[in-house]
């Protein structure tokens, strides 16, 4: 059993890690909003579903006018990426203008029952344009990046066998670690970053220390939904078909991410994806091997879903995180 | 118009007669109308009006009794249109008593549970195993399908069992809060759902995603439950109990603990009120109610799959709750009702109608924008909406307001004259 397991480690490590990435960044939009208002923005996977699919029309209307074909793939890619954290940036402060700064003094129910109504809306907003364009809402992109690769673990040991990846999936992972570097320089190191943290530290005291309360949180959603929609275009070219109900679950495991790493720390909700990623990878693999057949692989949502209720009741401040006393 | 209501106010002979007049009419067209949808949906309002008449509680009770029980399954009788007024109604009353339910854990307690549908879903499959074949795979004793007359022991049993897990739930949950709650119960919801879908090996026990065909109908004394008129009185009797227990509760001594415990935890324990077993309580009466529904649901449908007790459907419960207002039972019921035959037969009869319209050329109109598509649209802006505008929902909740000086006398009699009522605050800071 052990050796079977050890045989496809290398490709579950390959496939957790493209999965992990994703569940890193969009883990950063979560743990940034509730760092600061300490809400669940559940809008936030319906965010990254939207962006997977404007960056899909992009990527389908270029095609269509020949320009994909005219310029370098990648250069098609990174404008795509570009125009669409942008539309997705503004939208994440639309949706914070509307539906929850009118509710920043109520009670952190309403706020949330808001968050939810949200969520539901953007899925049927996107479901019925893009039914009503294509005639079907499930969308497949076109094809690009497919040139397998293959990292020969077994000469290093026979007991491994070759890992197969995408070029896809290096060109997510190298621009979900672009974006982490910089999402951590500009946290850390610039002025911008050091108000987000004053307000996330406590607001009213930022605000007397003439920071625009409004105007960082603002900030904040756009750059968390940037990143979010980022992803979504990355997720949209990595595993092809898209619908608008994947933002839901991926949220959620997202979600499950950043608690994992402490929520309200981005280092911590990126090492949270990442270990999400290929726990998840891993019980997709093994976990009919490991129970004997009795749990298949379509238990893998139900083991994400476990690890969350089990940090949630035993660790709740998360593996980097630090535990708060409540104060009366 | 203004003049007129305030003629009615304070006349109770007028309103009495106005109501009746309106059932009259309301039924007689009905009657006469057959397949008219319109006059069944306003009969139904009758029952609203009569909420805001200023009739005392009993008679008000006796009218929507001799409404629900007599006018309503009478007048609707003769038509075509029978059986499908009696299987909304029917539905109606399912979804009116997961509200209330959903109702003392959101609205009371103030536990924001996202997956109350799991509960639903255990009753529906308790009853589910047990009426078919599909027990005789693990149990080692006993012949499967049970008769139907077992129906009538397994509404308590999938009460028990809904409340069971209501408890196993909440014991963990209970250590974490607020929005953290909503994503525990959230995957809860969905881990059910999932198990209920993949339980058909190693051994078959819910026939995973194929679902449970033919579930036997319930029977009392040789006379089968089959039709959606008959289901009607099943579901009417339990939710008239479950209506009971909850204004029961509301006021009740735990009933105050669960408001207290939502306005401000730390404030209730350290007026004595035993967080855990407040906490529980809410979770398992709430889920009891779901589970009851549940065997009805069950036996109704003769068929149950895991594709009934989805997110959408929790969501919707909790939209009814919202819209209706949180902790209030009145209000609840009406949300509940809205959001049902808005789903059943409003959204349907619009698409029929648009459909209609561009068949004719009239206009043309795109089938992605089908408002029976729309729900997760329509509930969603149902969520923010009343969120932002009207977080205490149609009918705002109410607390009973007492007199000091008559409490401290102490007499019965002159207690109940001077309690008043005045708009509960929890929602509207």
């Amino acid at each position: 059993m052990l050796a079977d397991i050890l045989q496809s480690l290398p490709q579950v490590l390959v496939d957790g890690i493209a999965l992990g990435a994703i569940y890193a960044v969009i883990a950063l939009g979560y743990t940034m909003v509730y760092g600061i208002l300490e809400l669940i923005n559940f809008a936030h996977g319906e965010i990254f579903m939207t962006g997977a699919f404007i960056g899909v029309a992009m990527l389908i209307l270029m095609t269509g006018m020949g320009w994909l074909a005219a310029m370098p793939a990648i250069l098609a890619l990174i404008l795509v990426l570009v125009v669409t954290s942008i539309l997705t940036g503004f939208m994440g402060v639309g949706i914070e203008r509307m539906a929850y700064r009118p509710l920043r003094n109520s009670p952190k129910l309403i706020t949330l029952i808001s968050a939810i109504g949200v969520s539901f809306l953007l899925q049927d907003l996107v479901r019925f344009i893009t039914e009503y364009k294509r005639g079907n809402y499930i969308l497949t992109g076109p094809s690009m990046f497919n040139e397998q690769f293959s990292i020969k673990f077994s000469s290093i040991s026979s007991s491994f066998s070759d890992a197969f990846f995408k070029t896809s999936t290096l060109i997510l992972i190298i621009a979900v670690v672009i974006m982490m570097i910089g999402l951590d320089f500009f946290v850390n190191k610039t002025k911008w970053g050091m108000a987000m943290r004053a307000v996330a530290q406590d607001r009213e005291t930022a605000s007397l220390m003439s920071i625009n309360v409004n105007r960082v949180i603002s900030l904040t959603f756009f750059i968390g939904s940037a990143l979010g929609g980022a992803t979504g275009v990355l997720f949209a070219v990595q595993y092809g078909t898209i619908d608008p109900y994947i933002g839901f679950i991926l949220g959620l495991k997202a979600f499950t991410a950043a608690v994992l790493g402490g929520i309200g720390n981005i280092r911590g909700a990126m090492a949270g994806g990442l270990m999400l990623g290929i726990l998840e990878m891993f019980a997709a693999a093994n976990l009919q091997l490991l129970t004997g057949g009795i749990f298949g692989a379509e238990y893998k949502d139900v083991f994400a879903f476990a690890i969350l209720i089990v940090v949630l009741i035993f660790k709740p401040e998360g593996l980097f995180g630090k535990a708060v006393t409540e104060k009366v | 118009m203004n003049k007129l209501t305030s003629k009615l106010k304070g006349n109770k002979l007028a309103q009495i007669i106005l109501l009746v007049l309106y059932v009259l009419i309301t039924s007689l067209s009905l009657y006469l109308a057959q397949a008219s949808v319109t006059a069944f949906l306003l009969l139904l309002f009758s029952l609203l009006l009569l909420y805001y008449t200023e009739l005392p509680d009993r008679l008000k009770w006796l009218i929507a009794g001799v409404v629900l029980i007599g006018v309503i399954p009478f007048v609707s009788s003769t038509g075509p249109g029978y059986q499908s007024y009696m299987e909304v109604a029917t539905v109606v009353g399912i979804y009116v008593a997961m509200a209330l339910g959903l109702n003392i854990v959101v609205g009371l307690a103030g536990l924001l549970d996202l997956g109350f549908v799991a509960f639903f879903a255990i009753g529906a499959y308790t009853y589910g195993i047990f009426a078919t074949g599909q027990a005789a795979n693990f149990m080692p004793f006993g012949t499967f399908p049970l008769s139907g007359e077992s129906f009538w022991i397994f509404i308590l049993i999938g009460c028990f069992v809904a409340a069971l897990f209501g408890v196993l739930l909440g014991i963990p949950v209970l250590r974490v809060k607020g929005d953290y709650l909503a994503i525990v119960t959230l995957g809860f919801g969905e881990i059910i759902r999932i198990v209920f879908n993949n339980l058909d090996k190693p051994v078959n026990i819910t026939n995973g995603a194929m679902g449970l065909a033919s579930v036997k109908p319930p029977e009392i004394f040789g006379y089968q439950f089959v039709y959606p008129n008959q289901f009607y009185f099943i579901v009417l009797a339990i939710l008239f109990l479950v209506i009971l227990a909850v204004r029961r509760f509301e006021f009740s001594k735990i009933g105050r603990s669960w408001k207290a415990v939502r306005e401000n935890e730390i404030a209730a324990q350290s007026m004595g009120i035993h967080l855990v077993r407040t906490k529980l309580l809410a979770f398992a009466i709430g889920a009891s109610f779901s589970g009851m529904m549940g065997v009805v649901f069950a036996a109704k449908q003769t068929f149950v799959d895991p594709t009934s007790f989805t997110l959408l459907e929790s969501i919707t419960i909790l939209v009814m709750v919202i819209l209706g207002g949180m902790g209030s039972v009145p209000g609840v019921i009406l949300g509940a009702a809205v959001i049902t035959i808005l789903n059943l037969q409003v959204l349907t009869e619009v698409t029929n109608y648009l459909n209609q319209l561009s068949l004719d050329g009239v206009i043309s109109f795109p089938e992605a924008l089908a408002p029976a598509k729309m729900q997760r649209f329509i509930f969603g802006a149902i969520l923010i909406i009343f969120a932002i505008y009207r977080p205490q929902g149609l009918i705002p909740s109410k607390n009973p307001v007492f007199d000091e000086e008559s409490l401290k006398e102490g007499s019965k009699k002159h207690r109940k004259e001077q309690i008043t009522v005045e708009p509960d605050k929890g929602f509207q800071a």
